[in-house]
């Protein structure tokens, strides 16, 4: 599970490379670190399947 | 935009009529006792409606049977959670119901203790995980072949649980120390809505049920539910009501978040495929990203300070893991079944 999500608390926004600015709807967020995830910005656990592909 | 101080005294009153309508129904409707399994059941309906003492119908929980004692358990638990309309809420701490809760619990955590005994499969969480893979899993089920009758049975069945979601964990609360604790209040902040009843994950689910066209009533099937499915139940309710048993508890919640988002996502696929409504597929779609949240939390900032490099405490904490994905393969594997 090396490919995990960052926690990040107490945001109202995350604000993606291009600019667009997703509210977050969680007290605790959970942001995709593998670049795979369906879900831009948040995790969808899809890091999960690169590991046991890869 | 930040809210000037009268829109913020106002907010409440503007949240929606169905939302606000969720905050006034409160405690009701509370369920009836379910019809008993068995001999074993039978004698506790009496014993709680009548306080006629256990021993005078002779029966002893040893020579009940599975089914018998699964319903009987979820019974006596249930008067931890919002009891029955026919029962005395005072039968909570009831001396005969606890002596035999404590028997019958001790009867469910020896067996699973003997099954984690003769495991031999990987012992970290990652691991174990992925050999449980291997067992058939209702989100595959539900996203390439289910029809949609067998979805809401599926529904129908999980309802015995997921109608009290988060729920148990509150007993779980109290017993941890600092940092857990947090995490855990956490986790448990977003299931119960995070403020918002909408949001609530049980009120989702009953949402669902409702959109489904299933009773959303509390307890509604829990009559005609399979013994592994109130295994589900017991277990989870086993390990948060008994103090001892709380690195299970932890390890419990790390397991089922840990095997939540991928499977919810699959289910997404599958509830789209039939065409079910929005709001049956909103609780699954909710938990893809919530229990990847919430997963995290759960073995980095709630397990690990427990176990704090114990050895017996990561033990106990992966015995709890283990049950968690025993008990939810052996119900799906049942369920299953009944359509192989």
């Amino acid at each position: 599970m090396s490919r995990g999500p960052r926690l990040v608390r107490d945001v109202d926004f995350v604000v993606s490379g291009d600019g667009q600015a997703c509210e977050a709807k969680r007290p605790v967020v959970a942001l995709c670190t593998c670049g795979a995830t369906g879900r831009p910005p948040w995790c969808d656990a899809t890091h999960k399947l690169l590991d046991t592909r890869g | 935009m930040p809210m000037t101080y009268p829109e913020c005294a106002g907010a409440n009153a503007r949240w929606p009529t169905r939302v606000r309508a969720l905050g006034r129904d409160g405690y009701s409707p509370v369920m009836k006792l379910p019809d008993p399994r068995g001999p074993l059941g039978a004698a506790v309906l009496d014993h709680l409606r009548s306080h006629r003492p256990l021993g005078e119908a002779g029966v002893r929980a040893a020579d009940a049977d599975t089914d018998d004692r699964a319903l009987t358990l979820w019974t006596l638990h249930e008067l931890y959670f919002r009891g029955f309309d026919d029962v005395d809420a005072d039968m909570e701490w009831d001396p005969t119901v606890v002596g035999l809760r404590n028997e019958l619990e001790a009867d469910l955590e020896a067996g699973l203790r003997r099954s984690f005994d003769a495991w031999d499969g990987p012992t970290d969480l990652a691991g174990m995980i992925a050999a449980f893979e291997d067992r058939p899993g209702l989100s595959s089920f539900i996203r390439t072949r289910a029809t949609a009758a067998q979805v809401r049975e599926i529904l129908a069945e999980k309802s015995v649980f997921h109608l009290k979601e988060a729920d148990p964990h509150a007993f779980v609360q109290p017993r941890l120390d600092v940092a857990p604790k947090a995490a855990l209040a956490t986790i448990q902040f977003d299931e119960l809505g995070a403020g918002r009843p909408d949001r609530l994950h049980a009120q989702l689910f009953a949402d669902a049920l409702e959109a489904a066209g299933l009773d959303a009533t509390y307890g509604a099937y829990v009559g005609r539910a399979a013994t592994s499915t109130l295994a589900v139940s017991n277990v989870l309710a086993m390990f948060c009501l008994r103090r001892r048993l709380r690195f299970a508890a932890a390890g419990h919640l790390a397991a089922f978040e840990a095997t939540s988002s991928l499977p919810c996502a699959a289910i997404v696929r599958g509830l789209r495929r039939l065409g079910f409504d929005e709001r049956v597929v909103t609780y699954y779609d909710e938990h893809v990203e919530a229990d990847a949240v919430h997963e995290a939390l759960a073995w980095d900032e709630l397990c690990v300070p427990m176990i704090e490099g114990d050895a017996d405490r990561e033990r106990e904490v992966m015995f709890g893991a283990f049950a968690c994905m025993e008990v939810e393969a052996r119900s799906a594997a049942d369920l299953l079944e009944r359509w192989s």
